[in-house]
């Protein structure tokens, strides 16, 4: 039978969660690196034994860990990532200049062909990658470098390389985002790339339609139609059918459209999931009711799921990478708050439940749907 | 001269490193925070990086070490700290700043 195996990321350290196809007797372990921040946890879908690990620390810094037994047992691999050549500036809140600085990888991608092959998205934005297990890291310099890069400026969280996905088509494109400078691409495989943000609206930001600047939360694709992408973005839910050269808004009938997460369907490219949140001041569901929102025709029309969600009192935020579907025939859907629990639905979103409750603050869940 | 020198890790760095609280180094020459940061990284190298930046070889912020009730993270990296520290009957303390929450 098959296995369903999350990865969660939290705030006091990581948890492997895993039950049977059943999804409904979870066992829980954890937490691993307790105490430190583990930013994301993602497993390859070459070997689903081998996952990495950011783990960081304001104090004590980046440390990349990696387990070739499913989440058993760690080691420690490769921290050292140096920004290529001279690494100039970015804006700083202010606008003025400020020294790009390492702080820390938010998201980790496994390549798809290669178990020792990864990238990472960092703060301060920059796209690394290793070919040796995480080992040693380089960077593709070219991202930072493209031309519109000192005019970056970091969002609320700092400035974040948070998504990467990669074409299953085409592995020589990559599609990126950064809060808050937007969304870019690759077409030959990370060294050269282009800003893909033509469509987005941000009235906060000086000239709302500009080529960069925009705050971008997460994107994300179905394999089977790598050209088509949904973005949450700071606000206004949008897509693109043409690789991201173009988007256009399918925020439709949300209650609102500022959020984090979105995600697709395993097996339903037109079935969208988000989870609104009140707005930019108050980051959480409106009126303390938990809401995840479906679409099943790509956007616009979107139901409430509330079905075993709590519908008042609750004050968490869902997190940008807290999101993620497992791959069995009945498709699973799993999120993370900042309050620490993480909820599942093993029926599309139908109806949900809470597999644990009081974690710490998640900050993200990848599943890996086990043979 | 060779100088066994005892270091007191935080505890984010022990689980790191796998190893209980107080460790010992083993340095050859002057006993200088730089030598003592050197021998840690040598014998645990998944350490490098969290103390002190990888190539510029500073101490990173909010790292701060003490021994013999002194503060001595101001110091030049190759000064050489107290005899205490040298003969090993006063630890070296590597301390994460009481910051954040």
């Amino acid at each position: 039978m098959s296995k369903v195996r999350l990865l969660v990321g939290t705030r006091k350290g990581a948890f492997v969660l895993t039950a049977d196809g059943t999804r409904k007797n979870w066992s829980v372990s954890g937490p691993h690196f307790a105490g430190w921040e583990v930013y994301h946890l993602k497993g390859s879908p070459v070997d689903p034994n081998r996952i990495y690990a950011s783990q960081t620390s304001g104090w004590f810094g980046q440390v990349v860990q990696r387990s070739d037994d499913g989440g058993l047992t760690w080691n420690a691999v490769g921290n050292k990532f140096v920004y290529d050549g001279v690494a100039g500036t970015h804006q700083w809140y202010d606008g003025t200049p400020h020294p790009w600085e390492f702080k820390r990888v938010w998201h980790l991608e496994p390549s798809l062909t290669c178990a020792d092959t990864l990238y990472a998205g960092a703060e301060d934005a920059a796209l690394f990658h290793s070919s040796d297990g995480g080992n040693t890291w380089s960077e593709f310099a070219g991202l930072r470098n493209h031309g519109t890069g000192p005019a970056w400026q970091p969002g609320a969280g700092g400035m974040c390389l948070h998504t990467i996905l990669i074409d299953p088509a085409n592995p020589q494109r990559v599609y990126i985002a950064i809060s808050a400078a937007g969304a870019f691409r690759t077409d030959d495989g990370g060294q050269t790339w282009k800003p893909i943000n033509r469509g987005l609206r941000s009235q906060y930001i000086p000239d709302p339609n500009a080529e960069v600047g925009h705050c971008v939360h997460h994107i994300a694709m179905h394999p089977s139609r790598p050209d088509t992408l949904f973005m949450q973005k700071h606000w206004d839910v949008m897509r693109s059918d043409d690789a991201g050269d173009s988007w256009r808004e399918i925020s439709g009938n949300l209650p609102t459209d500022f959020g984090f997460v979105i995600d697709v369907h395993a097996h339903e490219p037109e079935t969208l999931y988000v989870v609104p949140i009140k707005s930019d001041s108050e980051h959480f569901p409106i009126d303390g009711k938990l809401q995840v929102h479906r679409s099943r025709s790509g956007g616009n029309e979107w139901e409430p799921l509330t079905r075993g969600l709590p519908q008042s009192n609750c004050y968490v935020n869902v997190l940008r990478d807290a999101m993620a579907v497992d791959t069995l025939d009945s498709c699973g859907i799993y999120f993370g708050t900042t309050g620490g629990q993480v909820y599942a639905s093993s029926d599309s979103g139908d109806n949900w439940n809470a597999i644990v409750h009081d974690l710490p603050a998640v900050l993200s869940i990848e599943v890996q749907t086990l043979p | 001269m060779k100088s066994v020198v005892h270091v007191e890790l935080p505890a984010n760095l022990c689980l790191l490193a796998r190893v209980s609280h107080l460790v010992e180094v083993s340095i050859e020459g002057p006993v200088t925070q730089r030598a003592i940061l050197d021998a840690l990284e040598a014998d645990h190298p998944m350490l490098q990086g969290t103390m002190r930046d990888h190539t510029s070889k500073l101490r990173r912020p909010f790292i701060r070490f003490f021994a013999c009730d002194q503060d001595l993270s101001h110091l030049s990296p190759d000064e050489q700290l107290p005899e205490a520290v040298a003969k090993g009957t006063e630890p070296f303390l590597v301390v994460g700043a009481i910051a954040g929450g």
